[in-house]
């Protein structure tokens, strides 16, 4: 599956954004969405590159693609409980 | 004609809109404020009330007082705005029609969507909350002590690491430091958002002997065990739990359809407009934008929204933009502090912990009611 054909739930644009970040803002994403949704995070932050996997493996969620876009990258990642 | 607007929410975002409003239209346009209580809470006191260093008494201000006199307030709660008729519904059965309609509507907090934290949990995020978290500290004898973050987006992302160091500070005062252990429970791998500023904070924790638990993000307290769990499947226990509480859009927004799942509004994030209503413009902690829900926040779009309303009303283009700027001080104990500064385009950095920035919030704590509802402070 690719980004093109995945239904994403919830798209977050965080480029450029430095507080509460990112990461943050997928926890409250993953925290209010129901088990399946699938979310997308467009992120400019070089240390989601690490913050978003590290988090997805602990709190034991699906990290299903990260794909390197223009000047940001976009994390897909599936609420798995 | 008059060009009615309607600013719902008489807090910084909302006061300082109308009072940007009338100044740019004059006779142009009538301007009405609309809040639940006509009293405006600056809330940043807060944290120093819980901590002791100051009272709540100057931490509330008549709404009326604070608004440029041609601004008309309107003291109801609205429970229902039609887009499409334009018009805001109160619950006491009036209503008012607008043409432009700004939502500084604020957020709040809902302690209940935590399983066990109504009743066994501190917070510092309402005055009842920081006066009551006030008396259990001077109860205090010793013992672990928890902070941790409940939901996000919370307001003020800088306050519970300012909480934490400036409890630590006062627990040292009161000879109590060496019978408590003092942990932040971090919702991230560090200490703060703000990467930079982590790397400030966690050499003062370390200094100073506080705990940092990472990417504990608190699901649900249990009183009967004096524990705290979190989504990512961890336990902590406390003897001195304070979190901050789940935050939310207002029921009016959800009653009115035009929030997300959170009730938080879905808005542009340059032009500060309802994604589908282009006659609404949203100001502040009620918007849908992933950054810090602040005061200084609320401050610099109200500006905005006035700029890009007075221009419509006038037949003009809107020209300005909001560029994401955010302005928070980070209190780090020992009467030092330090600031982050950023936009979208420009990540912070942060100077030094300084008696300088400490001095600087204090004056502006001081300062506020004189200042920034007028437009006084750019």
């Amino acid at each position: 599956m690719t980004l093109t054909d995945m239904v994403i739930t919830k798209t977050i644009d965080a480029r450029g954004m430095a507080c509460p970040g990112p990461l943050m803002t997928l926890i409250g994403a993953i925290r209010a969405g129901a088990v399946g949704d699938t979310f997308a995070v467009h992120s400019s932050d070089a240390g989601s590159k690490t913050d978003i996997p590290a988090w997805t493996a602990k709190a034991k969620h699906e990290l299903v693609e990260v794909r390197p876009q223009d000047g940001y990258s976009t994390f897909i990642v599936r609420k798995a409980h | 004609m008059k060009a009615k607007i309607v600013v719902l929410g008489g807090g910084v975002g909302g006061t300082l809109a109308a009072n940007t409003l009338v100044d740019r239209l004059g006779d142009a346009a009538s301007v009405t404020v609309v809040d639940p209580t006509g009293m405006h809470a600056y809330q940043p006191g807060y944290l120093y009330v819980a901590l002791g260093q100051a009272n709540g008494r100057w931490l509330g201000r008549d709404e009326r007082t604070l608004l440029h006199k041609r601004v008309d307030l309107v003291i109801e709660t609205a429970d229902r705005i039609d887009p499409v008729a334009r018009t805001v519904r109160f619950a006491s059965g009036g209503s008012i029609d607008y043409d432009y309609l700004v939502l500084a509507t604020g957020s709040r907090t809902v302690p209940e969507q935590i399983p066990g934290f109504v009743g066994a949990g501190q917070e510092f995020y309402t005055l009842a909350g920081a006066l009551r978290l006030r008396e259990e500290l001077r109860r205090f004898k010793g013992g672990r002590v928890l902070v941790g973050v409940t939901g996000i987006p919370y307001k003020c992302p800088p306050a519970p690491v300012e909480f934490v160091l400036m409890l630590e500070d006062q627990l040292r005062g009161r000879g109590l430091r060496s019978r408590s252990e003092v942990t932040l429970l971090s919702p991230l791998n560090r200490a703060f958002t703000v990467e930079a500023a982590s790397k400030l904070v966690q050499p003062i924790f370390e200094r100073r002997g506080i705990k940092l638990s990472t990417f504990f993000n608190v699901e649900a307290v249990d009183p009967a065990k004096g524990t705290v769990s979190s989504i990512e499947g961890e336990e902590a226990a406390y003897d001195l739990l304070v979190l901050v509480p789940p935050h939310r859009g207002q029921a009016l927004i959800d009653a009115s359809g035009l929030g997300d799942q959170g009730g938080w509004v879905p808005t542009d994030r340059n032009t500060l407009q309802h994604k589908t209503h282009d006659r609404i413009f949203v100001i502040g902690d009620a918007t849908d934008l992933p950054i810090s829900k602040s005061g200084s926040v609320a401050h610099f779009q109200a500006p905005i929204v006035a700029s890009r309303i007075a221009a419509l009303v006038k037949g003009q283009v809107p020209q300005q933009t909001y560029d994401g700027r955010v302005m928070c001080f980070l209190e780090t104990g020992g009467r030092r502090a330090t600031t982050l500064r950023f936009d979208y385009a420009h990540p912070p950095v942060p100077p030094r912990p300084a008696v300088l920035w400490h001095a600087a919030k204090w004056m502006f704590n001081r300062m506020y009611w004189h200042t920034v509802p007028q437009g006084r402070v750019p």
